[in-house]
């Protein structure tokens, strides 16, 4: 049923090269479909970012085609991938926020700063309001990134990326470096804008326990939390990237049967625990 | 074989393709003029006293020692005429823009260096903002207003350093010092003293900008990006320095 949905992101054998001669991928192909949640996994520089700024387009291909919106992006110039890039919303690894401006400045910056976002002046305010609520931070508006925690600033770096509502999100490692329970409490704004507003998203992690919540729950408006998923299952797709290749795509049974050394190093099973 | 000239010679290509962006976006909407305005907060007043400082005490050590050579002459009494040619026409402008350059190439390339390895600039871009319209260009601007404003601040503070001198250790006339200051000057002089700034402030505001945005590998990244951009501002001030004193010198033998 998926496979009817429009793509969003698509990559064929793309390529890219570094100056340097270093190879960050290696004819990567992939479909993302409207709805999907497709989980990225790979050893470090095995070029899980590369992808996400590849589809951003901040890293151009040496070969190969990406596509955003069905439309061929490959060759776009900076200043026509800016209105592209506003359907678009990234989470960077390190959250990314601009240290001079405060919390609700960053979070209005791409309101402000995209050309094809119109918003006026009086619905600023309340937009970035509702973004800084979505992750719950509205209490920290005035204050400035380095006045943050880690976890804190990576809820105000979701807040910046879902503010103008765009319908593909890339999240880069969100959970990495956080505790057991602000990682939580990423995963779970994740999926709340998953299950609120429809979107589809590629979320970079090596901690299968993310990718092992976006699969198997969903967010409850009423009750504010995560529930199992009962009947059905969510539209979530697992990656693994080696050296610059994809080396599995699949749902989550199949990567857990996986018989790859490698690949298997990502899942994680409560019989390997116990060994 | 010419390997080892591939590296210099991207770099010099890079540095233009950047200096060229940097003014076609002068041109370019939306011009960041908050930015503009704050840059030039930063740069011109904020390096207001160490440019005050340096203007004097290298004003009154120059009347120090030109003052003990001409008394070897007689000729005490041009000490005026000979700090103030040297103030307007070299020393002023190339020792401001070393100040500058030190104090704020350093700090452009360490704050937009830190942007880069921290995604900042990667975040700017996918926001909707082109990082040279937004960095480099108010920059640019700011510093090409500033400096030669700064210069003339630092010719009359350097001047008034040798007066200070004069008067005080070879107790001369005030008045013959500054008459002789101010009758020296041509108009050569001062179009000297102010082109000069205006054409350092490109290598004082684009070196930082240009390591900062090259900036790659954390911290250890944008220290080494900072110490480059001091290094290079400066070497190519002192460059530039004489290639425009030789086109004025030229000039003035052709009259």
């Amino acid at each position: 049923m998926s496979d009817a949905s429009p793509s969003l992101l698509r990559f064929e054998n793309v390529s890219v090269t570094f100056s340097g001669g270093v190879t960050a991928l290696s004819g990567v192909s992939f479909d993302v479909r409207r709805g999907q949640t497709r989980i990225i996994s790979g050893a470090a520089g095995s070029g899980k970012s590369v992808v996400l700024k590849t589809a951003m387009g901040l890293v151009r291909p040496s070969s190969g085609r990406v596509f955003l919106f069905d439309e061929d992006v490959t060759d776009k110039s900076e200043s026509e991938m800016f209105a592209i890039r506003s359907k678009l919303g990234m989470l960077f690894q390190e959250s990314a926020l601009f240290d001079s401006m405060t919390v609700a400045q960053n979070v209005a910056y791409p309101l402000l700063n995209q050309k094809s976002i119109q918003v006026a002046r009086d619905q600023m305010e309340p937009k970035v309001r509702e973004a800084l609520r979505f992750v719950e931070l509205e209490q920290t508006v005035d204050k400035y990134p380095s006045e943050l925690s880690g976890g804190m600033r990576r809820r105000v770096a979701i807040a910046r990326a879902v503010v103008t509502n765009p319908p593909l999100l890339l999240y880069d490692s969100p959970t990495a470096g956080l505790d057991p329970i602000t990682a939580h409490t990423i995963m779970a704004l994740i999926i709340k804008e998953r299950d609120a507003n429809n979107t589809t998203a590629l979320v970079v992690t090596n901690r299968y326990q993310d990718g092992n919540l976006v699969a198997h729950f969903r967010y409850n408006p009423v009750s504010g939390r995560l529930d199992p998923v009962t009947g059905g299952s969510t539209n979530t797709v697992f990656m693994v990237m080696r050296e610059g290749k994809l080396v599995f795509e699949g749902k989550q049974e199949q990567l857990e049967s996986s018989k790859d050394s490698y690949i298997d190093k990502f899942v994680k099973r409560p019989e390997k625990d116990a060994a | 074989m010419l390997e080892f000239l591939k590296s210099p010679i991207q770099a010099v290509q890079d540095f233009y393709g950047l200096t060229g962006r940097a003014l076609r976006n002068i041109a370019r909407k939306p011009l960041y003029i908050d930015d503009i305005f704050l840059q030039m907060d930063t740069i011109g007043f904020g390096s207001l006293p160490i440019v005050v400082l340096t203007g004097f005490f290298s004003g009154a050590v120059m009347a120090l020692q030109l003052g003990k050579e001409l008394q070897t002459y007689g000729q005490t009494g041009r000490t005026g005429q000979a700090v103030s040619v040297i103030l307007v026409r070299e020393l002023g402008p190339v020792l401001t823009a070393v100040m500058v350059a030190g104090r704020n190439s350093s700090g452009i390339a360490s704050e937009i260096g830190s942007m880069k390895v921290t995604e900042q600039i990667d975040a700017m871009r996918a926001l909707g903002t082109d990082p040279v319209q937004k960095l480099v260009t108010p920059r640019l601007v700011a510093t090409a207003i500033m400096l030669p404003c700064l210069t003339v601040i630092d010719d009359f503070i350097g001047i008034f350093g040798g007066w200070v001198i004069y008067e005080l250790v070879y107790a001369m006339p005030s008045l013959q010092y500054w008459t002789m200051a101010w009758t020296a000057l041509g108009w050569s002089d001062v179009v000297q003293g102010l082109l000069k700034p205006f054409l350092y402030s490109f290598p004082v505001s684009l070196v930082g900008c240009y390591y900062g945005l090259g900036a790659s590998g954390g911290t250890q990244g944008v220290g080494r990006a900072t110490t480059q951009a001091v290094v290079w501002a400066s070497v190519i001030i002192f460059v530039l320095n004489l290639f425009i004193g030789k086109i004025f010198v030229s000039g003035a033998a052709s009259l």
